[in-house]
């Protein structure tokens, strides 16, 4: 039993003549514990993807199922709430718990994402990539089973970037979540994905699922994670000047 | 390999990290303080120059040293302060109550479709109604008592207030409302940790408004509506007017301004405290 199942979906936008399609029968699943990557260009609904899947809007057809597991998902911006301070953005996701108890978890949170100096600092004083990690810890406080990530890392510089590829696999691991990661960089996807799902764009449709087989830890750099990419762009390429004609 | 990461990433983050500049207080202030001492010194040579054309007499311009003088004598007069009492015990009153109305009515519209079709353009209408035209009909509904002056100041200040709380409801920046939605907030919960916090700078924003049109109506009122043996500041304006007494005129009309002032200050405060909190203070250069 997967951990995510799409099923056919589609989402049109708007209705009549200026209706656009989106997303056209996707199928897809990810299991329990798998890093799946979705690529593809501009207009390929790849965020229309999460965003059903995450229940921030419905499918016009086709069915998701999650069997009831705990979802959490990171933007492309931070989207930290700035009246709090970065250990109240945490505990936010903690409400359930009382104060005690809420405060050393976040406190632990942090820690995994290496910020445990700064709880009582304020969103803005931080740096992207800090505010991406306290994103990252609010997701992980939600205990859920299946993390999607919109283009988390896109606003980063690359070596901001980079470690933060480490880390993320190494939280991955450790909790055994199913994650959902868009992108539009072709090497993040290999360095990163257990699959690379290729999209296509108007309307996004699965063209192709890569299996990376890949030892890890890759290294973005490395020249096998450059020939798999370079093999994907081209597929990429014929896909998105399809468009052009 | 984890070690080295993790190194790697404090190092990143040390450099990334914000150095805040210290502040020098007593700079700080007197670099606020000589431009306000210059503006006001400008003013008053000007006063002086106006005063000195003699364009009007003197009992009917007061100059400067004159009215400053007046305002210093008044200082030591028990029934000065017991007007300025009686002036801002009706400010701070109606201004509360003036909060309370619109914050009703500001939630209720923001939250209810209906509502807001209804009476959204009304508040806005409300906000551009001069206060001035409630009197007669405040006078007519409750004579020359101290409720028609908070009536009006009341219809002065909430809609400013309402409006404030729906600006703030609806310029909710929407990936916040998506990361929200994703972290399970709903209804109440949405509201409470969300909605509210979010729209905090235009409330206050509202309120300080709000408070402008409450001040001026209250003025307006006090001169209109004057009660016996209560002395205000409106009241002693009208009969500073009454008996030709220029530099008494225009001493109440300087502790009407200054009063306008330090609130102002006040606002301007809270407001400056918000946005070093959530970091809205960055300027360019």
């Amino acid at each position: 039993m997967p951990a995510v199942r799409l099923d056919a979906v589609s989402k049109v936008y708007g209705r009549g003549t200026t209706s656009l399609l989106a997303l056209d029968q996707v199928s897809l699943t990810a299991a329990q514990g798998e890093f799946v990557c979705l690529l593809g260009a501009s207009g390929c609904g790849k965020s229309t993807m999460l965003n059903l899947v995450a229940g921030l809007d419905r499918p016009t057809a086709g069915t998701i199922e999650t069997g009831g597991r705990q979802i959490a998902m990171m933007f492309q911006e931070p989207a930290l709430f700035p009246w709090l301070t970065v250990t109240g953005n945490v505990e936010l996701a903690l409400r359930k718990l009382d104060r005690r108890k809420r405060r050393e978890r976040a406190a632990e949170l942090l820690d995994v994402v290496h910020l445990g100096g700064f709880a009582k600092k304020r969103p803005h004083e931080l740096s992207g990539g800090m505010r991406q990690r306290v994103s990252l810890a609010r997701a992980l406080a939600q205990e859920a089973d299946v993390l999607l990530m919109d283009e988390p890392f896109g606003a980063l510089d690359a070596m901001t970037r980079d470690l933060l590829h480490d880390e993320l696999e190494r939280i991955w691991r450790e909790r055994n979540l199913a994650i959902l990661f868009v992108t539009h960089n072709v090497r993040e996807a290999v360095r990163l994905g257990d699959r690379v799902v290729l999209l296509s764009s108007r309307p996004g449709t699965v063209i192709e699922d890569y299996a990376v087989e890949l030892e890890r830890p890759r290294r973005t750099e490395s020249a096998e994670v450059a020939k798999l990419a370079g093999e994907i762009t081209v597929r990429l390429k014929e896909e998105v000047s399809r468009h052009g004609r | 390999m984890a070690v080295e990461t993790r190194d790697q990433i404090a190092g990143l983050d040390a450099l990334e990290i914000q150095v805040k500049a210290r502040r020098n207080i007593p700079a700080a202030i007197w670099g606020r303080l000589w431009p306000m001492l210059l503006a006001v010194s400008i003013v008053l040579v000007i006063w002086e120059a106006v005063v000195l054309a003699e364009f009007w007499p003197e009992y009917v311009f007061a100059g400067p040293v004159t009215a400053l003088g007046e305002l210093g004598t008044r200082l030591g007069e028990g029934e000065f302060w017991h007007a300025v009492a009686t002036t801002m015990r009706r400010a701070v009153s109606g201004f509360l109550l003036a909060i309370l109305v619109g914050v009703v009515i500001g939630a209720a519209v923001s939250r209810v479709k209906l509502l807001r079709a209804a009476f959204g353009s009304l508040i806005t209408g409300l906000q551009t109604m001069p206060s001035i035209a409630w009197f007669p009909l405040a006078i007519l509904l409750f004579g020359l008592t101290e409720n028609a002056i908070t009536f009006v100041v009341v219809l002065g200040a909430a809609p400013s207030i309402a409006n404030g709380l729906i600006t703030g409801v609806d310029y909710t920046p929407p990936i916040l409302l998506r990361a929200g939605h994703v972290l399970g907030l709903r209804r109440i919960s949405l509201y409470r940790h969300l909605i509210l916090p979010a729209s905090l700078p235009s409330f206050l924003a509202g309120l300080k408004q709000g408070w402008a049109f409450a001040w001026r109506s209250l003025m307006a009122g006090e001169i209109l509506v004057i009660i016996a043996n209560q002395p205000s500041l409106g009241e002693q304006l009208h009969y500073a007017r009454e008996l030709a007494d220029s530099a008494r005129l225009l001493a109440t009309m300087i502790v009407i301004l200054l009063i306008g002032i330090v609130v102002d200050v006040l606002f301007g405060a809270a407001d400056n405290a918000l946005r070093r909190r959530w970091g809205l203070d960055q300027r360019i250069g």
